[in-house]
C-alpha cells in the first residue's frame, strides 16, 4: 500500500517535471521568435528584415 | 538526459538545418522579389528630383518626402553578403524558436512521435503561423501601404493563438461542442478582421506582390514540413540516449 502510493507520487512528480521542462522550452522558443520577428528595435528589424517579410510577420 | 536538454538539442539541430535550407529556397523565391520591390520603395521615399539616382544609391539620401518609414541614422546590414548573412541567422533563429515549440509538444506527448506525425505537426504550424494570419494579413513586400504595426502584430498573434486552440480542440477532443468551439475559434479573428491598410498609392506592381504571396506561402510550407519532420526525428533520437 505504502509502496504503491510512493510509486504513484513519483510518477506524478516525474510527469509534472516533464511538463515544466517542456513548457519552459516552449516559452524560450516563443521568446526567440518574438525577438526575431516582432521586436520594435530598428536594428533588430533591419537585420531580420528579409526573414520577417518572407515569414509574413507584420513589418514596417 | 533531462527533457529540457533533449528538447533544446533537437530543436537546435533541426533549426540549423531547416533555417539554412529555407534560406536557400528564399534566395531563389522571396529575396529577389523583395529586392525588386525595394527599388520602388526607394523611389517613393526619395524626393522626385533625386528619384533616378535613389534607386542606384543604397545609402539613403532622402530626408523628407512621403516616407512610409525612414532609415536615417538607423543601422542596417550592408547589401550583399552581410545582409544575406543576417537573413540566414534570422532564419535559423526563427527555425530554432519554432522547433522548440514542436519538440516541447513532442515531449508532452509522452511517447515516440514518428517522422510522419512530425510532418503533420509541422503542417499544423503552417496553418497556425502562416495560413491563418496570412488570410487577413497576406505576405507583404516593402513599400506597400500598411496599417499601424502594433495593431497588426496584436491581430497576428491573436489569430495564431485562436487558430492553435481551435485546431487543438478539433483534433484532440471528440465531443461535438469541441468541434463547434474549435471552428468558431478559427473563424473568430477573421470576423473581427485584420487592421486595414489606409487607402494609399503604391508603385509596387500588382504582379510583383502576387508573385511574392505565392513565393512566401510556398517557402513557408516547405519550411514547416521540413521543420516538423527534422524536429521529430532529432527529438526521437536524442531523447532516447
Amino acid at each position: 500500500m505504502q509502496q504503491t502510493q510512493t510509486a504513484q507520487i513519483s510518477a506524478v512528480t516525474t510527469d509534472v517535471n516533464v511538463v515544466v521542462q517542456a513548457v519552459l522550452a516552449m516559452a524560450l522558443g516563443l521568446f526567440i521568435v518574438g525577438m526575431v520577428g516582432f521586436s520594435h528595435i530598428s536594428a533588430v528589424h533591419n537585420a531580420a528584415h528579409d526573414t520577417r517579410h518572407a515569414n509574413a510577420f507584420p513589418c514596417h | 538526459m533531462s527533457v529540457f536538454r533533449s528538447i533544446v538539442f533537437s530543436a537546435a539541430l533541426a533549426g540549423v538545418i531547416s533555417g539554412a535550407a529555407i534560406t536557400g529556397a528564399q534566395m531563389v523565391g522571396t529575396i529577389p522579389l523583395i529586392q525588386k520591390s525595394e527599388v520602388y520603395e526607394r523611389k517613393a521615399e526619395a524626393p522626385a528630383a533625386v528619384a533616378p539616382t535613389a534607386a542606384a544609391q543604397p545609402a539613403h539620401t532622402h530626408d523628407h518626402g512621403a516616407a512610409a518609414h525612414s532609415h536615417e541614422a538607423e543601422w542596417e546590414p550592408a547589401e550583399g553578403l552581410q545582409r544575406n548573412a543576417f537573413t540566414t541567422g534570422a532564419n535559423i533563429l526563427t527555425a530554432i524558436g519554432f522547433a522548440l515549440l514542436l519538440a516541447g509538444i513532442f515531449a508532452l506527448r509522452g511517447r515516440a512521435v514518428s517522422w510522419r506525425e512530425g510532418l503533420f505537426w509541422g503542417l499544423g504550424g503552417f496553418v497556425v503561423f502562416t495560413a491563418a494570419p496570412g488570410l487577413g494579413l497576406p505576405p507583404e513586400l516593402p513599400g506597400m501601404p500598411v496599417a499601424d504595426l502594433t495593431l497588426r502584430q496584436t491581430w497576428w498573434i491573436g489569430t495564431a493563438c485562436a487558430t492553435a486552440a481551435g485546431l487543438g480542440l478539433l483534433v484532440f477532443r471528440k465531443a461535438s461542442w469541441a468541434a463547434i468551439l474549435g471552428l468558431g475559434l478559427i473563424v473568430l479573428p477573421h470576423l473581427i478582421g485584420a487592421p486595414l491598410a489606409p487607402a494609399g498609392h503604391t508603385d509596387v506592381p500588382e504582379a510583383l506582390s502576387h508573385s511574392f504571396v505565392v513565393a512566401a506561402v510556398l517557402t513557408s510550407l516547405l519550411f514547416w514540413a521540413l521543420l516538423g519532420v527534422l524536429t521529430s526525428i532529432a527529438f526521437q533520437r536524442i531523447s532516447r540516449t
